[in-house]
């Protein structure tokens, strides 16, 4: 129950080091407030531990409680078609609290994207595929909430909110 | 009469409860398709909340499966009806409110200290039989993975 069961392969979106030894892989949801305080977490263990931690990003948007979360994971994965998913997924987690539909414009030109593409890329079919197949390789790993974590395959429960518990877990990877 | 899950192999008991304020459902209606059947202890708790948000995101992939989500409580058909609203659900949340808990007795998952429907999930498949029960705490939202294997199960044994 507790095992991942959709390897990691090369089109997930993953930072860090491909070849680290730990593989911690995140099932989020843009819009929700528990993501929102994992992810300053996960960026300073991508910065301490960068050297032995391979980080991956799935979509797991609960669009009905979360009303901006499945547009956001379009919007995330459309910006990765012009080679700034993480500068989006970033941008995206540190304005959640004021974000609105019409952030998403303003998001674009800050980051300075082709409107034009990622209007057509958000529409794309392959996108939109990525989204719904990651929430599906979610719930088919048990996922039942965000975040969920899985730290080279096996689900991550002793994450409690807290930098320590992600990092002392990555840290039993590595050694 | 023991209080233990039904279990793979029984025939479903069959019921009718209400849906809405004005309309019943009934289990044996839905022959022809798999049910999934999700007993949960109270509306508005914040476990149950959780886990009938993750089962509304899926209707799409059960779904895929011919298969129909159901909520079962204790709680009345208004107290679901304001919680189905505020939640945006789509899909049925059923009302064991009179006889309280009868049908929740019947399959075995209804808690009589509390006096609500444990969390049990089933699935039911088109002939009526189950095909997979799971009892899980009270406290721990299953998530789904276990439905998806029971379906998948059962689609795989039709082939």
């Amino acid at each position: 129950m507790s095992k991942l069961r959709t390897p990691v392969t090369d089109k997930d979106d993953q930072t860090g080091n491909l070849k680290g030894k730990a593989v911690l892989v995140e099932y989020g949801d843009y819009q929700c407030p528990h993501c929102g305080h994992a992810f300053p977490l996960v960026k300073k263990l991508l910065q301490e531990m960068g050297e032995d931690l391979h980080f991956v990003f799935r979509n797991f948007p609960l669009s009905e409680v979360h009303p901006l979360a499945y547009d956001a994971a379009l919007v995330a994965e459309a910006a990765g078609r012009q080679g700034k998913f993480w500068e989006m997924h970033d941008m995206i987690f540190k304005r959640q609290i004021t974000m609105t539909e019409d952030s998403f414009a303003q998001y674009v030109s800050t980051l300075k994207l082709d409107p034009k593409r990622m209007q057509a890329d958000i529409a794309d079919q392959a996108i939109i595929a990525k989204v719904e197949d990651d929430f599906e390789s979610g719930v088919k790993s048990g996922v039942n909430g965000t975040p969920t974590f899985f730290l080279n395959g096996e689900r991550l429960n002793s994450y409690d909110g807290s930098y320590e518990s992600l990092k002392e877990a990555v840290e039993a990877a590595i050694t | 009469m023991e209080n233990t899950l039904l279990q793979k192999g029984t025939t479903a008991p069959d019921f009718e409860l209400h849906a809405t304020p004005d309309q019943k459902l009934k289990l044996s209606d839905l022959r022809g398709k798999n049910v999934i059947l999700a007993f949960y202890p109270a509306d508005w708790s914040p476990v149950c909340g959780d886990q009938m948000a993750l089962y509304n995101e899926m209707l799409k992939i059960f779904k895929k499966q011919n298969a129909e989500m159901i909520g079962i409580s204790v709680d009345s058909k208004w107290c679901h009806m304001a919680f189905s609203q505020d939640r945006k659900m789509h899909f049925p949340l059923l009302a064991d409110f009179e006889p309280k808990g009868a049908v929740s007795r019947a399959y075995g998952a209804y808690n009589e200290k509390e006096g609500q429907c444990k969390r049990a999930l089933f699935v039911i498949d088109e002939n009526g039989i189950i095909q997979w029960s799971y009892l899980s705490p009270d406290s721990i939202n299953p998530g789904a993975d276990g439905i998806l294997d029971a379906l998948e199960e059962i689609s795989n044994a039709k082939k």
